[in-house]
């Protein structure tokens, strides 16, 4: 039976994060999966604008913290000068899919050898709450408070099925960590993306459907159930493309 | 050293960088800057560098922001309304305390503008390269050889002072044709061995870096910036450099940068043969601007005349630097039109009448 422990990669500090954020779960994940291929001292992170702006605490591997939506951007600067470290970006839903869609699109599209980790919560958390590329038809944010109306604010972006359609793009899975049978199926893509990356095999990104319940106004236990009721009708979960590019 | 060549300013400029050691260049098509891409994309998978074009001015500047964070030397160039783009990534840069080079290949503006030289990001090179408290080297050669003589030095000084450098060139620079000669050297590209600060993997040798700009305590914010300005009076009493000529008897000192300071010196030395007392002091380093240079060169001079390819944006630092002591007129053109000699010599006989 291995003991549970904190993994190396993630540092052993206290987090900003809000009780039942589900940010804390990806960055274990994300650092478990650096402990088991034992990658940390070649691996560089890239960490958004917006609630994981200060992930650079939190992992033990070398971060460089990048302007709101360019962590692709950055990310592509450090892979081309080291083409044989590992570079992940973590990237919130308003800095990956509103400001950062140019440099996402063309990251993925040059087959860039770098793993997107990006996290759905249909908001933007860290500035209260306002809509995201990705809040759902009628939800209620600070800046949708009649509910978003896609006759006025548009439809919220399905960041996968649009990726898969590229053809740089070596992985695009939607996981959620809801629950542990979920939390397993996401490292398992987690992983699957520093692999494709470990072989220069092309883009890899995870969106993990996460909660935000302060700006929600919901409970932690509530917040997960949301991610089933309303979440995961809209972003279905499941491999949109894999395998290798080059 | 080699034979002299013929090149082109912007391709001379790229060669020059390769010698320096720029192993990436990041860039995005824009006129009158384009050879720079053009020549490096030949040129730099052949010496195991990195050419990528971006999908914009902004992401450039972004990758530049990541390699340079992982120590490696990288560049980016381009023209006036994309180097606005590209201030939101200076200022990160500057924020972060990271080298690199930036060129501006100046063109006429505001918005589009034109794709003739111009000189009208002075001021903000000079002055507002990006939100916030923060200073870039910025270079202003006069000649080809001049631009690649200064590649050299603005990669080796953003290092020690882990600060952005700007070479700030126009269209006429760019565009023109003359000799050049580069040293034997074997191209050394840059790592990142000297920088034990860079993000490039720890090796589980040392604790992580970590490359940033926020900081949420405004004292330690204001701490940091401090610090950063402490550097910028070392930069400025060590790296402020100008040259000029004929000023020790002049009554007028002109004063014009880049390839205007060209044709300003044509103006002056044609003043000279008809007798008349006017010199020409060229500001090499626009950021630190030659202060200590200026006021010297102006000592004994009756008045001063700016010359500038703008409506008149380095004259305010010129005044500042003699604390207005003396008049300090204005000749300029804008939008793409390149001031004559003969008109520059017109507003010099007109200044001398006023005597």
């Amino acid at each position: 039976m291995p003991e549970f422990k904190r993994p190396h990669a993630l540092a052993d500090v206290t987090t900003h994060y809000c009780p039942g954020c589900t940010h804390g779960i990806v960055h274990r994940i994300v650092s478990e999966v650096i402990d088991e291929m034992g990658i940390e001292g070649d691996t560089v992170g890239i960490c958004p604008v917006g609630c994981s702006v200060m992930a650079y605490d939190y992992f033990e591997c070398d971060m460089i913290e990048a302007a709101h939506g360019r962590a692709p951007a950055v990310a592509t600067g450090v892979k081309r000068a080291n083409p044989d470290k590992f570079v992940f970006t973590y990237q919130g839903d308003g800095d990956l899919a509103a400001i950062g869609t140019a440099e996402i699109v063309h990251a993925a599209t040059r087959g860039e050898n770098i793993t997107v980790i990006f996290i759905n919560n249909t908001t933007y958390g860290m500035t209260g709450g306002q809509m995201a590329p990705t809040t759902l038809p009628g939800q209620v944010t600070q800046t949708t408070p009649y509910g978003r109306n896609t006759s006025v604010e548009g439809f919220p972006v399905r960041v996968c099925e649009m990726l898969s359609q590229l053809s740089g793009v070596a992985l695009a899975e939607r996981v959620t960590v809801i629950d542990p049978k979920n939390i397993n199926i996401a490292k398992k893509a987690i992983r699957k993306g520093f692999e494709f990356q470990k072989n220069k095999q092309g883009f890899s990104i995870i969106e993990v459907l996460s909660t935000c319940p302060t700006n929600w106004g919901k409970t932690p236990i509530e917040a997960l159930q949301r991610v089933r009721d309303e979440m995961i009708p809209y972003y279905p979960l499941g491999v949109f493309k894999e395998g290798a590019v080059r | 050293m080699a034979e002299k060549s013929l090149m082109k300013g912007n391709e001379a400029l790229a060669e020059a960088a390769l010698r320096a050691g720029c192993k990436c260049f990041f860039g995005y098509p824009i006129t009158p800057q384009t050879e720079i891409s053009a020549y490096l994309s030949k040129r730099m998978p052949k010496v195991g560098g990195t050419f990528l074009q971006a999908e914009s001015e902004v992401a450039a500047i972004n990758m530049v922001y990541g390699c340079a964070s992982s120590g490696i030397r990288c560049m980016t160039s381009s023209s006036s309304p994309g180097i606005s783009l590209k201030t939101e990534g200076i200022s990160y840069i500057a924020g972060a305390d990271l080298p690199c080079v930036v060129i501006n290949v100046q063109r006429g503006g505001p918005g589009l503008g034109g794709i003739q030289p111009s000189q009208a990001d002075y001021w903000q090179v000079t002055h507002a390269l990006g939100h916030g408290d923060f200073h870039a080297l910025v270079f202003a050669p006069a000649s080809v050889q001049e631009m690649v003589d200064t590649v050299t030095k603005a990669f080796d000084l953003a290092d020690e002072f882990r600060m952005p450098a700007v070479i700030l060139a126009d269209g006429l620079l760019g565009q023109m044709m003359e000799p050049v000669q580069f040293d034997d050297a074997e191209i050394v590209l840059s790592d990142a061995s000297k920088k034990p600060w860079a993000a490039n993997g720890h090796q589980n040798k040392r604790k992580h870096n970590i490359i940033n700009s926020l900081y949420l305590q405004p004292d330690q914010l204001e701490d940091k910036v401090a610090e950063r300005f402490k550097r910028y009076e070392k930069v400025k009493a060590e790296h402020s450099e100008a040259v000029a000529d004929y000023c020790d008897d002049a009554d007028t000192v002109v004063v014009a940068y880049g390839s205007t300071a060209r044709l300003a010196k044509s103006a002056v030395e044609a003043a000279r043969k008809e007798g008349m007392k006017v010199g020409i002091i060229r500001p090499v380093t626009l950021w630190p601007f030659p202060v200590k240079q200026i006021q010297k060169a102006c000592e004994n001079a009756k008045n001063v005349l700016v010359v500038e390819m703008s409506m008149g944006q380095m004259i305010d630092d010129v005044k500042l630097a003699i604390n207005c002591s003396k008049p300090v007129e204005f000749y300029g053109r804008t939008g793409g039109v390149i001031p004559k000699p003969a008109e520059i010599l017109a507003k010099i006989k007109e200044m001398g009448g006023k005597n």
